[in-house]
This record gives C-alpha cells, sequence and structure tokens, in this order.
C-alpha cells in the first residue's frame, strides 16, 4: 500500500510537515496526495480508536449474523445497503460461508439492540434469519491492543 | 589487606588502568532524572516480536532447562548457516564453523582472545562500539584507533589503514554499518578494505550485527570477497534485527582452526549460550523474515525524519545509511561534546551521548538513537530545535 496511507492510517493526526520529512517529499506533495485520496474516496474519515470500557456510560457492540435471499436486481447489495442506512449500524459486511451479511450495531443497553434485531432488522423483506452475539470486551481493535500500561523496561542509556 | 588502596594494589593493571565506559557514567547522570527523552538508548524500542517470546516459553514449558554443546544447538546452527548463506552466498559447516555465542559481545572476546598474544597490535576504526578497545587491551593487544572522518561518511578508507599498519598488525576489526555513526560500506569500499588484509596478511573480524539495518543500500559483507572466507571471522546476532537483545544470542562463523579456538575459551568459559534463548533463535531464523522488514520499514522513516529535522536546524549530520544511530555535528556550538549533552539534558530533559563515549575523534559530535518512538522523537527534536536557538 501507498506508504503515506500508511502512515495516515497509523496516526491520522499527523502533520503535512511530519510527513513530508518522513517520506522524503515536499509538504505540497503531501497536500495534494491527501487531497487526491480523500476526493477520490480512499480516505472515508478521520476517526478515533475508542477503549469503550474506559467511558462511564459506554456503548454495547452487539454482532448480527445475518441470512437474506439475494434479489434477482442487485443481489446482495440493496439490502446490505439498505441496513447499512440505520445510524445504529456501525459495519456491515458480506461474508462467506454459514451466513450472508455480518452487522455490527452500536446501543446503549441490551434491549436497544435486542429492540432494533426484533423490530426492524429480522422483519425486513429478504432477511430469512438472524444470529445475535453481543460483544463482552474489545482486546485489540483496529490493529491497537486496548489495555495500556506496558512500558519501556530498556535502561535509559545504553551502548 | 581491608583498606581500599590495598585491595586495588590487588587488581590486575590491565583491568585497573581501562576506565568504565563513559555511557555508564552519562546513564547514571540520566537516571537520576524524572521525564528524560531519551535518544541514547542502543536497543531497539521493539519488544521481541511475540512468535518468538512463545517459543521461548513453550520451550520452557516443555522442560529445556539443560546445558546444550558447546557449540550451541545443532539445530540452531543449521539455521545460522542456512541465514549466511541466503544473505552473503558463503557457506559454513554447521557441525565446526559455527559457534552461537552470549551475545556479540562475547564472540568478540572470543575472537580478540583467541588471536592476540601481548604485543600484536588490532586496527580498528573509531568512533566505535564501547568494548573494542577494552576488549583488546583485556587481551594485552595493542588497539591502534584509526580515526574514521566525517568528509569520508565515517567510511574507513584503504590510505587509513596503511597509514596506521605494522610489522605486528595481526588483525583488523570492523564494524559496518556502525555504532554510532551510522556508516555503511559500499561494495567498493569493502573490496578494497578485503584487498589490504589479504595483502597485509590479516585476519579480520567483521562485527555485522546492524546489516538488516541497511537502508539505502544491500549490504555486502567481507566475507563474500573471494579470499576473505579463509582469514575472517563473522560476528553477528540476534539483538537488533530480531529485537532480542535481552536473550544475549550472537553467533561467529568461521574456519574450523578459528571456530575451535574459540569454542575452547567458550567451552571453558561460558560453556554454552542459555538454551532457552536458542530455542527463541531457532524460531527468529524461520519465521521473522516479516517482522524485520516491518521493524526497518519503521526505522528508516524515523531515519529519514531526524535527518531532515537535524538539516533543518542547521545542524550538520551526515545521512545515516544503517543501523540506528544518527551521529549529529554539534562542534559549532563551542562545547564540547560531554557539556553540551549534559546542558541539553540540563535544560530541555533530552539524552543523547556525548561522541566522546566512543572515542576521543567523537569530540564535537552526540549520537542519538532513532530506536525511539516515533512521539518521542518528535518532541526531542522539537526540544533540540529550542535549545540551539538559545546557544
Amino acid at each position: 500500500m501507498n506508504e503515506l496511507l500508511n502512515l495516515l492510517k497509523q496516526n491520522a493526526f499527523e502533520s503535512p510537515e511530519n510527513l513530508a520529512k518522513i517520506l522524503g517529499i515536499t509538504v505540497d506533495e503531501v497536500k495534494k496526495q491527501i487531497a487526491a485520496y480523500e476526493r477520490d474516496g480512499v480516505i472515508r474519515a478521520y476517526q478515533a480508536v475508542v477503549n469503550e470500557e474506559k467511558l462511564d456510560s459506554s456503548l454495547f457492540t452487539t454482532v448480527i449474523e445475518v441470512k437474506i435471499t439475494p434479489e434477482s436486481e442487485g443481489g446482495f447489495d440493496r439490502i446490505a445497503d439498505r441496513i447499512s442506512r440505520f445510524p445504529e449500524v456501525e459495519s456491515v459486511f458480506l461474508m462467506s460461508g454459514g451466513f450472508d451479511l455480518l452487522v455490527f450495531i452500536k446501543g446503549r443497553t441490551m434491549q436497544e439492540a435486542f429492540r432494533f434485531v426484533s423490530e426492524t432488522l429480522a422483519i425486513m423483506p429478504g432477511v430469512i434469519s438472524t444470529a445475535t452475539h453481543f460483544m463482552m470486551k474489545a482486546y485489540k481493535q483496529n490493529g491497537i491492543i486496548m489495555h495500556t500500561g506496558e512500558g519501556d523496561e530498556r535502561l535509559k542509556v545504553s551502548p | 589487606m581491608n583498606d581500599s588502596k590495598s585491595l586495588l594494589s590487588k587488581i590486575a593493571k590491565t583491568v585497573r588502568d581501562i576506565p568504565r565506559s563513559g555511557i555508564r557514567d552519562f546513564f547514571e547522570i540520566v537516571s537520576s532524572r524524572e521525564d528524560v527523552i531519551s535518544l541514547g538508548i542502543g536497543e531497539p524500542d521493539f519488544v521481541t516480536p511475540w512468535h518468538i517470546r512463545e517459543a521461548a516459553a513453550r520451550a520452557l514449558e516443555r522442560g529445556a532447562t539443560s546445558y546444550t554443546s558447546n557449540l550451541g544447538l545443532l539445530s540452531l546452527r543449521r539455521g545460522i548457516s542456512k541465514y549466511v548463506e541466503n544473505k552473503t552466498g558463503i557457506g559454513y559447516r554447521p557441525e565446526n564453523e559455527v559457534l552461537v555465542t552470549v551475545g556479540v559481545s562475547e564472540g568478540l572476546d572470543l575472537a580478540i582472545r583467541a588471536l592476540i598474544e601481548p604485543g600484536d597490535e588490532v586496527l580498528y576504526h573509531e568512533p566505535s562500539y564501547v568494548s573494542y578497545n577494552p576488549l583488546i587491551q583485556f587481551a594485552h593487544g595493542v588497539p591502534v584507533a584509526i580515526q574514521t572522518k566525517k568528509e569520508n561518511g565515517f567510511r574507513l578508507t584503504r590510505a587509513e589503514l596503511e597509514e596506521h599498519v605494522s610489522p605486528k598488525s595481526k588483525v583488523l576489526l570492523l564494524n559496518y554499518p556502525n555504532n554510532p555513526t551510522g556508516a555503511a560500506l559500499s561494495k567498493k569500499d569493502v573490496e578494497e578494505i578485503a584487498a589490504f588484509a589479504i595483502e597485509h596478511d590479516l585476519i579480520v573480524l567483521t562485527d555485522e550485527i546492524y546489516d538488516e539495518l541497511t537502508y539505502d543500500r544491500e549490504h555486502y559483507s567481507i566475507i563474500s570477497v573471494p579470499g576473505m572466507r579463509e582469514r575472517t571471522i563473522y560476528l553477528h546476532g540476534f539483538s537488533k534485527a530480531w529485537a532480542m537483545t535481552g536473550f544475549r544470542m550472537g553467533f561467529t562463523c568461521a574456519p574450523p582452526e578459528l571456530t575451535e579456538a574459540m569454542m575452547k575459551i567458550h567451552q571453558y568459559t561460558m560453556l554454552c549460550a542459555p538454551i532457552l534463548s536458542q530455542e527463541a533463535s531457532i524460531e527468529a531464523l524461520k519465521h521473522a523474515e516479516k517482522d524485520i522488514v516491518y521493524m526497518k520499514a519503521e526505522y528508516k522513516k524515523r531515519r529519514n525524519y531526524i535527518h531532515a529535522s537535524f538539516e533543518e536546524m542547521g545542524i550538520p549530520c551526515i545521512r545515516p545509511d544503517g543501523a540506528f544511530y544518527a551521529f549529529a555535528d554539534i562542534s559549532k556550538y563551542g562545547m564540547t561534546s560531554q557539556e553540551f549533552a549534559l546542558k541539553l539534558l540540563d535544560e530541555q530533559n533530552v539524552a543523547c551521548v556525548p561522541g566522546t563515549a566512543f572515542g576521543a575523534c567523537g569530540e564535537g559530535f552526540i549520537r542519538c538513537s532513532y530506536a525511539t518512538a516515533f512521539d518521542d522523537i518528535k518532541e526531542a527534536m522539537v526540544r533540540i530545535a529550542r535549545f540551539i536557538e538559545k546557544l
């Protein structure tokens, strides 16, 4: 993958000045490339990776396996897109194997999640069945280990 | 007998006369302070890759707690032999040409003790790793330091070698990519040094611990030059490229006669390298290629950043080709390296190692390690810029 994208995936806040130094290109070139990625939809957003566990009112993640009937026109895409439109839905993936869509939703309570599944998702035309899993704890998310506290054990100066 | 003076007089003169490492003194000053950003650390900031740690843990669970063969586990020596051959094209027989040591530090000690008789001269280049000069003296050899120059990018030249060689010269000790300067040699540089060694019938000790961390060119080992395998002890280890410093794993590759001589000393002093570290190293050789690629890519980004930052500040610094050190020229500020480093520590809480820790010709330089978390490097560069503005 492009080196600039890799750097931004590690730290989206990195300044164009620093990126230029690391990559050995000009600041203008960095800005131009980022603008092009944004324009072409390669970069879709810049988000913080939040450790929900540290928050008092954390959001609750529910993972739902969904079996659907593909439509004659549009296949899986149209129904997947409809599900994606709901604001409580965080991610939707088309999967191979025993089910079709893997849907991640975020809610304040288990009830909220349950209501979305039973009153919205399960009764949508084309949805054959759902299997709902509640996420208990995130150990690693987006490549980042969620617990902190592993310090640097090295001596402060060494040959 | 109890007073310290009479005890001191009992200590061997060779040991008494050698000062302890300048790094040690500096370490103690830095350790007494809080919240220091340290660019003074000569080891990777990465923890050993997880699968290697797991291999060590599995070996411990299995009950691998015994001695091994003096030379090291045969399966590890086989792995080392294959690894070295892949890199250099030069094969070493695992049975009698590979010796597993406790770090390259031990390997160097063995090599020097196996070769040096009192009065024999060892040519080596400075600025250099802190242990070369003392190890030669411990063996009652004569260290002959060749001062490499910034103008040559700290690369050792044939002309410099010719100036220092004498009938007593027996060994040439090389370390490229270099700690502390970050210099690396081209194929042509290496060939010229090899021709010199052959002409003067020298044994070459080549410490290539940083060879995987060469950024802008392919590393070329002196053992690959025809005629060099038979006169060279190749020293390498797992500390840097695999981030395994604490495992203390090194190895030597050399013709059977030299390996046997080193093995004798190793046998009677160390017996063998720790088995858990050997088990971890077997795993490292099998599966760590992508870890090395990843870590090297990270170091390279930091190298680019730190070099560009020094340039921006107007501090001259050759672009390091290898290892993970930038050797910055601070001579224009009219302070010794030691004064500069102490003042920087005092005013900005940034630790760098004074160049003089690596030999007298390191005066006017500071060594900045970029085996340091990126955020720390960035902050350190901001602070150094702030520091020099006030000078």
